[in-house]
């Protein structure tokens, strides 16, 4: 009984859900990459005389109000809603990263200056601070992404910093320390190295919450101009006719939920395969 | 002793209410733009009026003047002027959060009553069937958004089979809908928890031993077993509540509700930054001290943190 809640390492290779979730987030990728070539006529080609089509021979998924194709909007908005969720994590990352791993490596004053700040934005509820970061900054894209990078990268911190504070009582970080090595050299030798793989992990599940969020400000209308195939935008548009032609909002749904489980799933994947032995 | 944790706690509260009531107050004065004009912008204002107000609303008085009014009133439950209405933002936030508050706590029932099953289900049947469906649902309820889960309960519930409203808000069967899209997706994180801790309780030692003496499995799973997973059940929830904030903000404009979202997104859009920071400011407050008071109670729960602190 107790060797089963030792927590187990698993690889990759030996995890269905992970490598399937793996699988859906490369097929959104490359739909995103080649979208050109698979839908060439782009995501604001209209027609309104093949408008609220049903999925069938008019559109696999249907079409929205004016006409447009809606599994074509979907490659193309993949574009704009992993483009947006991409960008977010590297500011969650670029900011949680440094302030957490800096804070468990030096302690003292350094980390308790830190934390408390990170405690602070903490409080803020992650999506109300998003939004008031979209309102700081003006609505748009780019606030969008920053404002929910921003918004995820405290959680960020505390994470990278239990992860530093770990590795930093480790026999062999104490060793450098005593053979006299700087704290940089420890923090980049040591402790960064050896802090990552959870951190890795930690980043995909990270990833699944920006893209919710992203999607969630779209939705609000508070990022990408109307029309734009982004996939929360697409959902609010559809809404609108939702009892005529429920495809037009479900399908982006649908793919935005499979893509943050694929997220989740490889982030909970990833802190099994990469689990200290 | 308790007192004693209580009141460290309260310090810690304060001092991080401080410094977000600070980064809130920061990242106002960051933003460009002139507040008296702003205000004054609709009626077309002279400038001798701009400045007339300018000094009405003590904006030629030094940072630090600004700043220390700026907390007092806060103290005193002043949140500000609001730049579109000219009405103080905290009567603004008061008339809207009945309908935000009433949507949150029922979610939370909702998720933490799901949330607790899941999790001691699929504790308790570990590596069954029953297990994997429990910890699926978890995940899905973390992946799904309520702006997706709001539109298919829509389509299903009001359009399709008509039983209850889709949208407006009023008696208790248009929070139904709305309760349940949240619920269920606070209690995924709650659930999956609550199965970490409570497949850590039954592997202890006075589980087995209550096991050893021959009582009833059922007995062991209500008295010992669900007892020790309610402290951790609360301190997630409580965690959440941010969580729950920020999504009843986005559940609402799914189901066309009143409330703190619609007065939010409002203001972002019109740019009425003192509202904006209003709710923000406001958000923290209630997230900090719905934490405060979970700590607290878990100190009187959980047995063993009652010993540490003694």
């Amino acid at each position: 009984m107790i060797e089963w809640t030792t927590p187990v390492r698993r690889p990759l290779l030996r995890q269905p859900a992970a490598l399937s979730a793996l699988g859906w987030l490369a097929l959104i990728g490359l739909g995103a990459g080649l979208a050109p070539l698979l839908a060439p006529a782009g995501p604001l080609a209209a027609d309104t005389t093949r408008g609220l089509l049903p999925p069938g021979p008019g559109g696999p998924l249907g079409t929205d109000l004016l006409g447009r194709d809606i599994l074509t909007r979907l490659l193309w908005g993949s574009r704009w809603t992993l483009g947006i969720g991409l960008m977010a994590l590297v500011v969650t990352v670029g900011l949680g990263l440094p302030v957490g791993i800096v804070a468990g490596t030096f302690g003292g004053r350094i980390e308790a200056v830190l934390m408390r700040l990170v405690d602070a934005l903490l409080a803020f509820p992650s999506l109300l601070l998003a939004m008031a970061v979209v309102a700081l900054l003006g609505p748009g894209v780019s606030s969008v992404a920053v404002a929910v990078g921003l918004a995820a990268a405290p959680a960020y911190a505390r994470m990278a910093r239990s992860a530093a504070l770990e590795v930093r009582t480790q026999p062999y970080v104490e060793a450098a320390r005593a053979l006299g090595s700087s704290e940089w050299h420890v923090l980049m030798r040591h402790v960064l190295p050896n802090a990552a793989p959870p951190l890795v992990a930690f980043a995909a599940t990270q990833l699944g919450w920006v893209l919710l969020d992203g999607a969630a400000l779209n939705f609000l209308g508070l990022g990408v101009p109307p029309g734009t195939p982004e996939w929360g935008a697409m959902l609010a548009e559809g809404r609108g006719y939702l009892r005529d032609a429920p495809w037009a909002s479900t399908f982006p749904g649908l793919v935005l939920t499979l893509t943050v489980l694929a997220a989740n799933l490889a982030g909970d994947g990833l802190q099994e395969a990469l689990r200290p032995r | 002793m308790v007192a004693r944790y209580v009141g460290r706690r309260l310090t810690q509260a304060t001092f991080v209410l401080w410094l977000a009531a600070t980064l809130a107050f920061v990242a106002l004065q960051l933003t460009p733009g002139d507040p008296a004009q702003a205000l004054l912008a609709a009626s077309g204002a002279t400038p001798e009026e701009v400045a007339e107000r300018r000094a009405q609303l003590g904006l030629d008085d030094s940072l630090p003047v600004q700043y220390t009014r700026y907390l007092l009133d806060l103290i005193r439950g002043d949140l500000g002027q609001s730049w579109l209405h000219g009405r103080p933002v905290g009567q603004m936030i008061l008339e809207q959060l009945h309908p935000t508050l009433e949507l949150a706590l029922a979610s939370m029932v909702v998720g933490v009553v799901a949330g607790l099953g899941l999790g001691v289900l699929a504790a308790v049947r570990r590596g069954t069937w029953l297990d994997t469906f429990a910890t699926t649902l978890a995940v899905l309820g973390l992946s799904t958004p309520t702006y997706w889960s709001g539109l298919l309960a829509i389509l299903l519930f009001s359009l399709q089979l008509g039983w209850l409203p889709a949208t407006g808000e009023g008696d208790l069967r248009h929070l139904v809908l709305p309760a349940l899209v949240l619920g269920f997706a606070l209690s995924g994180s709650i659930a999956r928890l609550v199965r970490a801790r409570v497949v850590e309780v039954m592997e202890e030692q006075f589980v087995l031993a209550a096991r050893a003496r021959g009582l009833p499995s059922w007995r062991v799973l209500f008295v010992h077993v669900l007892r020790s997973a309610l402290a951790p059940a609360l301190t997630v929830t409580a965690l959440q509540f941010g969580f729950l904030l920020g999504g009843a903000v986005v559940t609402e404009s799914v189901f066309a509700r009143r409330g703190l979202g619609k007065l939010a997104v409002e203001a972002i859009t019109w740019r009425d930054l003192p509202v904006v920071r209003g709710v923000v400011v406001f958000g923290a407050l209630a997230y900090v001290l719905v934490n405060l008071a979970a700590d607290i109670a878990q100190a009187w729960l959980d047995p063993r943190l009652r010993e540490e602190l003694t």
